[in-house]
């Protein structure tokens, strides 16, 4: 390793004199690894421990404060065969717990069900219609020991999100679930006092233990999803070499870098930080950030942006943290705005909360002044009136939507996409339009040879040998495309490029004027537009070799089929002729160039103004106030990390295939939804009445809950099985 | 039917030992690596090493 590195800002300290520290471990994935790792580490000196999670793919490391230094405990995973990447302590822990108390509300309910409904099933099967019973009563007073106590504890997460909603003096589906549990226990808590004959304890505890497992699904799936997302975030963790008060330069994590700092950037590496360039000079690509393919030079007191890559020279740049006039306050105040008028798009969930918690409390006082009217007890009234609550209350709608989203989450995740959120589905879903931006988004980040057919094999192999001896990031294009692997003895000229001997004549490799090739420049770049040209001089003849961001390989099948169903557009911060290159290899009628971050947004305004529901693809930091303006958004991984933050969705890999994926999955989730709220609306339409009329037993009410909570849970797998048709 | 009186605390108690058991289980932190565990079952390494 180059440079020592500083690891201090992800040791935590869980007890006096033990340091611990959470990596993300690549290609853990059997038992082998689990003992592998875990001996490995601790054999070495100082190592109190060490536990593999196989199900998140991290390891924990214990040891003796200062015993030994943490890069050595990566060395060590490092030469075990399993590259390590430390994990920030605050990412781990937190989410966990709400989970935890889920799955412990969910294990009380579940009990309480299971004993309330032992003694439920010994009264339906006689007891009940015995007139006077104290088999009957002991049994009812035995339901309401367990039931009371475990609902008070298991219906908690439900209390409280209904006490927010109603402080907000709003309705959830909460309310409803809250007032008819708590309405449920204490009537049947009356019956029994009453000795009457039935009570509906059993019905309330099923209830919490249906609704519960919804939550936990659900809650589940998103943790797993956004554990998955840390460590990605983990494993790409960018870098930087900062220069310490004491001249040494360390290499420390990117978010121990705090502003003010100064950080070394060598020709060739790419950038991670914005700031202000202190000393040095560079051509800078910035491709990734504005979108425009064609370097720009910078000099001290210049802006540069994560993620350019910095071509010719070495770098000094001092850390901003508020910038103005650059283009991170254009995009900062452009996003803030996005965001601010982010159309609150109201959930499906949420849209039948909405009209289902009036109607529900609604029909149930109709009942009940009903059954007044027409001469019966209040008591009676009453409990007629509570039996429509019980017998509507949300349970198949609680698990309607969640179980889709789960099953489909799922599925989306092995096809290569992450949803950052749960609603993200049904956006998706109704997206009609898709605007992809070109650079890193179509096209791949990393720089390819364009023109190889047009040059001789023997110029191409000995240009790859040559550049073997370069630190030129597009050096490395012509060094894959001639698969060379023996390096020339060459001298680097710095911002120039690379000359050697070979055979008794010289040989050069780099800018056009350093090989003196302008004649055969523009031949190529009228027709690379879009490419970077890299000349190659021999005493005899010049070539010169386009190299450009390669489109996505099965970008162009994947364009023409989200084509088929829906309108595709291109908005791009490149220049014309390259993005109109792009366009007319993926066949996409429909593009703007030379647009700004503001531009982007316009445009997405326009359309929606003609109302469409546009699906914006992209990547760059222009790109990020769009992705919040659009209706929906999906990035690929390797994108700016304040576009990641925007998007609804991260698709993974080289293929632009999830995007096209996503949109099937969504489309047939959504449907899946609706069929679901369908079901769980024809329930009650059955339901309802009987109620009403007051026929509904306390076993009426658990055969009809349980049915239609399975019927809609099974119903959700469906989303499983979608194809993605390919 | 006084075969109740202590038969029914009897079926209570041992729900109840269920439910400590798993939450027990929970509070273990037995759940958090569910993957892992079926692999550490058939490691050998509680073998004295020879």
């Amino acid at each position: 390793m180059a440079e020592a590195q500083d690891l201090s800002f992800f040791v935590r300290h869980p007890v006096e004199g033990i340091a611990a520290m959470d990596l993300v471990v690549e290609g853990v994935h059997c038992g082998a690894c689990i003992v592998a790792i875990e001996k490995g580490l601790k054999r070495e000196a100082g190592v109190r421990g060490a536990r593999v999670n196989l199900a998140s793919k991290r390891v924990t490391v214990e040891w003796s404060e200062g015993a030994l230094e943490p890069p050595a405990i990566l060395e060590r995973l490092e030469t075990l065969g399993y590259p390590a990447h430390p994990l920030a302590a605050e990412a781990v822990d937190d989410e966990g717990k709400a989970e935890k108390r889920l799955l412990r509300s969910l294990g009380v309910a579940a009990f309480a069900s299971m004993n309330v409904m032992l003694l439920s099933i010994s009264l339906w099967a006689g007891a009940e219609s015995d007139p006077n019973s104290a088999t009957r009563d002991l049994f009812h007073w035995l339901s309401a020991l367990i039931a009371l106590p475990c609902s008070a504890y298991a219906g908690l997460p439900f209390f409280e999100s209904a006490g927010r909603a109603l402080r907000a003096r709003s309705v959830n589906m909460d309310v409803p679930i809250s007032v008819a549990i708590v309405l449920s226990l204490a009537m049947s808590l009356f019956q029994t006092i009453a000795h009457e004959r039935t009570a509906y304890f059993e019905s309330a505890v099923m209830l919490l233990t249906f609704l519960l497992a919804g939550r936990y699904l659900d809650r589940r799936m998103r943790r797993r999803t956004r554990d998955f997302a840390v460590n990605l975030s983990a494993i790409r963790a960018d870098r930087a070499t900062k220069l310490f008060d004491d001249g040494e330069a360390r290499e420390a994590p990117i978010a121990a870098i705090r502003p003010g700092d100064l950080v070394l950037v060598r020709a060739g590496e790419r950038i991670a930080v914005d700031g202000t360039v202190e000393d040095g000079r560079s051509e800078v690509d910035q491709s990734l950030v504005t979108g425009e393919t064609r370097p720009v030079e910078v000099s001290p007191g210049a802006q540069v942006y994560a993620g350019s890559l910095s071509l010719t020279g070495g770098l000094r740049v001092r850390v901003k943290n508020a910038a103005t006039g650059t283009l991170l306050d254009e995009v900062n105040a452009l996003l803030a705005k996005a965001v601010e008028q982010r159309s609150s798009y109201v959930c499906l969930a949420d849209r039948a909360a909405r009209w289902y918690a009036p109607v529900v409390h609604l029909t149930a006082l109709a009942t009940f002044l009903g059954w007044l009217a027409l001469g019966a007890g209040w008591e009676r009234a009453m409990i007629v009136a509570i039996t429509v609550l019980i017998i509507t209350c949300p349970c198949a709608l609680g698990l309607a939507v969640p179980a889709v989203q789960v099953v489909a989450a799922g599925a989306m995740f092995r096809r290569g996409l992450i949803l950052n959120s749960g609603d993200a589905l049904e956006r998706l879903a109704e997206a009609d339009t898709v605007v992809f931006d070109k650079t890193g988004t179509l096209t791949q980040a990393k720089p390819a040879l364009a023109n190889g057919a047009d040059i001789a094999a023997d110029d191409l192999a000995l240009a790859g040998s040559l550049a073997l001896a370069s630190r030129h990031p597009l050096a490395r294009a012509i060094v894959e495309a001639a698969g060379a692997t023996t390096p020339m003895i060459a001298h680097e000229f710095p911002g120039q490029g690379v000359s050697a001997l070979y055979r008794g004549s010289r040989l050069k490799l780099g800018s056009v004027a350093f090989c003196k090739a302008e004649a055969e420049a523009a031949r190529v770049a009228a027709a690379w537009p879009d490419a970077s040209l890299i000349a190659f001089r021999t005493p005899e003849r010049a070539v010169v070799f386009a190299v450009r961001q390669e489109l996505r390989p099965d970008a162009r099948s994947v364009v023409a089929r989200i084509a088929c169903e829906h309108e595709v557009e291109i908005l791009s911060g490149d220049r014309e002729p390259a993005v109109a290159l792009v366009a007319r290899e993926l066949g996409v009628a429909r593009f703007e160039h030379d647009m700004k971050p503001a531009d982007k947004i316009a445009r997405l305004k326009v359309l929606e103004a003609a109302g469409k529901r546009p699906l914006m693809v992209g990547d760059g930091l222009n790109d990020a106030p769009a992705l919040a303006a659009a209706h929906v958004s999906i990035s690929p991984i390797s994108a700016a990390h304040i576009a990641q933050a925007q998007a609804d969705a991260v698709f993974l890999g080289e293929r632009l295939a999830p995007v096209a994926e996503a949109l099937k999955l969504a489309a047939k989730a959504r449907s899946l939804m609706v069929e679901n709220i369908w079901l769980s609306v024809v329930y009650n339409l059955i339901a309802v009445p009987l109620a009403v009329l007051g026929c509904v037993t306390p076993l009426i009410a658990a055969l009809a809950m349980s049915s239609s909570s399975v019927l809609v849970t099974l119903n959700a797998l469906r989303a499983h099985r979608a194809q993605g048709s390919r | 039917m006084n075969v109740i009186v202590y038969l029914a605390p009897l079926a209570l108690a041992l729900g109840g030992l269920g439910l400590a058991a798993f939450l027990w289980a929970l509070r273990n932190g037995q759940f958090d690596d569910l993957e892992g565990a079926a692999w550490r079952a058939i490691s050998d390494d509680d073998l004295p090493e020879d």
